[in-house]
């Protein structure tokens, strides 16, 4: 047998603490893991937040983030145990033997120098290179990635290209000095799907030709089984499963990875349109001052009371414009939005109380959402006490029945919510918005910043929750599973517009138009050979046209 | 037109309009300073007819509108009147008392800027270990104490004691390069200490700031040393908010060196304007005032001027 080119031994890694007040308090994240990892294969690193997947990848570089430290067992990278190396030796193994590839390509470039610079700097600082070999290598490696103009584009500043572009470019930078191993760090992860797709081609058909290994780090199954041969599943710096990407997908052996595979199978029941709409956007168009483009453009789209209207679509294409407008934050600059049989005020500030308190709003990050220095008690208290005027033994009963119907239960009214996790956090928003008894709430991107299993639980809440108290939703987002696993009606955002409207049995029917095709072929299916049969499928199309 | 060119107008603009404002209120200041010009000249035996002709001859009794619009017209052509003290026209002995200052301010500049930078860099490579606390101590130590405290510690020990350079900074245009550098060395040394502590620390902290981007791990990941990062990767990006500082301490260079001039006895703008504040000669005091702002404004200017410049996403637009 070959010695693999990663072992890892008793990986454990922990980090320090520093409780506000308290003695700073030691805590592991990854409890002793092992794996091999032979040149040229590539192993998925698969876990939610939290899981250590991170702190692992960094580990092939000997490198701990922020505090983080590895505090035990072995790491061997050719046939030396890097855990044992000096800072001296650990720099000539980084950026030359291991490189990495990080989440977001727009933080990870210098924004004050050439993209040629930084892409190259490993190599020729490494000595792999001479400055003109790096370059005429990077050039080349634009190319198999896909980039325009391949020659040209190293001239650029971070800011002059897309975030896909720039996600292709870091991983040019990793591949550039030829690295016996590239650790890929959620690397589409950040990206529109109708992007991800691309970059993960690029990513792929990079990694096979230049023969390099790689961890593949990822929460999305989906993704990570077309890319990888190997998967591990981690769960709070434990690994829970090991085996082949054919194995883990279609014949899982531990409860966990299973829940992981058929995440998002949500069932939901679409509800047919109402002849009485409550919500009624006609002819919306809009556009943000001192600017000479519309955001929006002519958009109508109706509500009905008790159901759910996913608007989806990419970043850019006006979701979240439209429930600027909705809520009034943003007047539109043409069209009507009638709320309930009335005619709502263009602009926030001259809506009177009841339209406001009818109409909440739930945002993709709960930490921001929430001020830090306030309970969980006085957070859902607020609208109670502003919009209905309950104080004392009344409000606390009430905020109690709305933390048991987020089923968070007792003992929270006095957390605050640093001392909370990321979907309770999110449920504690939610219940917020309830407090107002609403007819409508407006959730925008509200699980895109959660991981599976935690989404889903907001997701079933939702549902449930609309079931008991016959609200409506106006749910945004860019997640296609989201959108089916939760919708009544669809429509489909592209550039400002609706390029299509309809029930959800009506727009995830074909046929298609070229947009909604483009982005429901887009979405990752958890099918080993996916993406080659998709990339395939879309060349022999382009090229029968 | 590019961006940047208008952005660099509105600021230009925007400083002319500044100056102009600062004009009115240094003459609208020295207007209302209680006492009369005429009287001061004269002296307290002066007869009543005696001070009605000054004052007829000085303009007093113009309105303060004519007044002002006058004295601006002059500033613009350059003449910044006659000394009521001495009949000296102020351009004239204002010009050698300005390149005084500027020498002065020049040599400490060129001293401590380079240091303050070089120190906040270092304080940043030993972040939280002995050098960083070191560094901060000591330049806190010299920012708090007084600088005429600083001057005369320094006079104590380095002109009395050691006898490396003299105490006093008298200077003229007879003296070499080399002559004035040994006058001016221990007042260049009182304000190298006294701005230094304030640049250094924001060095570090717009250093540090930009250390906890994603792109200097990135850095890192490359091998490169941590040296080389700060000055490759870090240092362009926190340039702006230290050149802001910087020329917040320049301007302090010229126009807050007054206790230092005195001390040292230094022929500067500063000693010149003192003087003449204490003999209520306002014309001295509105040209000495109008040139420190213009200082304040321009440097500033080039500040803004500069943190425009650095930014990519200006410089390079999509």
């Amino acid at each position: 047998m070959t010695v693999p080119l990663l072992k890892v031994r008793g990986l454990k890694i922990g980090a320090t603490a520093y409780p506000p007040g308290e003695k700073p308090v030691a805590i592991k994240i990854v409890h002793g893991v092992d794996f091999d990892l032979e040149a040229g294969k590539v192993l998925g690193l698969i876990g939610e937040s939290g899981a250590g997947k991170s702190t692992i990848g960094l580990a092939a570089m000997a490198y701990g983030r922020g505090g983080v430290e590895i505090t035990g067992g072995e790491v061997w990278v050719n046939g030396r145990d890097i855990l044992k190396e000096n800072l001296r030796n650990l720099r000539r193994l980084r950026g030359a033997e291991v490189t990495y590839v990080s989440q977001s390509a727009a933080a990870s470039f210098n924004p004050a120098k050439k993209i040629m610079e930084q892409v190259t700097e490993a190599a020729i600082f490494q000595n792999k290179f001479s400055k003109a070999d790096a370059e005429a290598r990077a050039v080349d490696l634009f190319r198999r990635l896909g980039l325009p103009e391949p020659e040209t584009i190293g001239k650029r500043y971070p800011h002059q290209v897309s975030g896909g572009q720039l996600q292709r470019c870091m991983t040019a930078l990793a591949l550039c000095p030829e690295p016996d191993l590239v650790v890929f760090d959620e690397p589409t992860t950040a990206l529109d799907v109708t992007t991800q797709i691309d970059v993960l081609a690029a990513i792929k058909e990079a990694i096979a030709a230049t023969g390099v290994a790689a961890l593949y780090i990822t929460h999305d199954l989906a993704v990570v089984a077309q890319v990888s041969d190997h998967i591990m599943v981690l769960q709070q710096g434990d690994m829970v499963e090991y085996g082949t990407v054919d194995q883990i997908i279609n014949n899982p052996q531990e409860e966990y990875t299973k829940a992981l595979v058929s995440v998002r199978s949500i069932r939901h029941e679409e509800k047919t349109p109402t002849d009485n709409p409550l919500l009624r956007v006609e002819n919306v168009t809009a556009r943000y001052r001192g600017t000479n483009f519309d955001v929006l453009k002519k958009i109508n789209v109706d509500i009905h009371p008790g159901q759910t209207l996913a608007v989806v679509g990419e970043s850019g294409s006006g979701k979240s414009t439209l429930a600027r407008v909705i809520t009034g934050l943003l007047p539109p600059s043409d069209g009507t939005i009638t709320f309930d049989g009335r005619v709502l005020n263009p602009a926030l500030a001259t809506r009177p109380v009841e339209d406001l308190r009818e109409m909440q709003m739930i945002y993709q990050m709960a930490d921001t959402a929430m001020n830090p220095r306030q309970t969980v008690g006085t957070i859902i208290g607020r609208p109670l006490e502003f919009y209905f005027g309950l104080r004392g033994k009344a409000k606390q009963k009430r905020i109690q029945e709305l933390l048991d119907e987020i089923e968070l239960g007792k003992g929270f009214q006095d957390r605050y919510p640093a001392e909370l996790s990321g979907g309770q956090k999110q449920r504690v928003c939610i219940a917020r918005a309830l407090a107002a008894k609403p007819k409508l709430i407006i959730c925008d991107e509200v699980t895109s910043a959660l991981d599976p299993l935690v989404a889903d639980g907001i997701l079933k809440l939702l549902l449930n929750l609309q079931k008991i108290e016959d609200v409506a939703y106006l749910f945004i987002t860019h997640d296609l599973a989201t959108v089916r696993a939760i919708a009544d009606s669809i429509a489909v955002m592209f550039q400002g517009k609706v390029v299509r409207y309809g029930t959800k049995s009506q727009v995830l029917s074909p046929p298609f138009d070229a947009y909604t095709d483009l982005l429901l072929s887009s979405v990752p299916e958890m099918k080993i050979g996916w993406l080659e049969e998709t990339i395939e499928h879309r060349r022999m199309e382009s090229a029968g046209n | 037109m590019h961006p940047i060119l208008k952005l660099i107008a509105q600021r230009l603009a925007l400083g002319l309009l500044l100056l102009f404002a600062a004009s009115i209120l240094i003459f609208v200041g020295t207007s209302i300073l209680p006492g009369d010009v005429a009287q001061s000249i004269l002296g307290q035996s002066a007869t009543p007819e005696a001070l009605a002709n000054l004052r007829r001859e000085l303009g007093l009794n113009d309105p303060a509108v004519t007044r002002y619009f006058m004295w601006l017209g002059g500033v613009l052509q350059g003449d910044l009147g006659t000394a009521l003290t001495n009949g000296r026209d102020i351009a004239e002995s204002l010009g050698g008392r300005l390149k005084n200052t500027l020498f002065l301010a020049f040599w400490a500049a060129a001293i401590s800027v380079p240091l303050a930078i070089f120190l906040g860099l270092l304080a940043v490579r030993y972040k939280d270990r002995i050098p960083d606390k070191l560094i901060s101590a000591i330049t806190l130590t010299t920012i708090s104490i007084p600088e005429f405290m600083i001057g005369y510690i320094l006079i104590y020990w380095v002109a009395i004691k050691w006898r490396l350079f003299p105490s006093v900074a008298i200077i003229n245009d007879s003296m070499s390069l080399g002559e004035k550098l040994n006058a001016i060395a221990i007042p260049v040394m009182v304000l190298t200490l006294v701005v230094l502590a304030h640049m250094m620390r924001m060095t570090r902290a717009a250093i540090l700031n930009v250390m906890q981007s994603a792109y200097i791990e990135t850095a890192e990941l490359k091998g490169l040393g941590m040296l080389k990062i700060i000055r490759k990767h870090a240092f362009p990006n926190a340039v702006a908010p230290i050149v802001n500082v910087v020329m917040l301490n320049l301007a302090y260079l010229v126009v807050g060196v007054v206790v230092v001039e005195v001390v040292f006895a230094y022929p500067g703008m500063g000693q010149y304007l003192v003087d003449h504040v204490s003999k209520r000669d306002v014309p001295v005091v509105q040209a000495c005032g109008l040139i420190f702002a213009a200082v304040y404004i321009g440097l500033n200017l080039v500040a803004d001027i500069v943190s425009i410049l650095a930014n990519p996403r200006l410089r390079h637009p999509k």
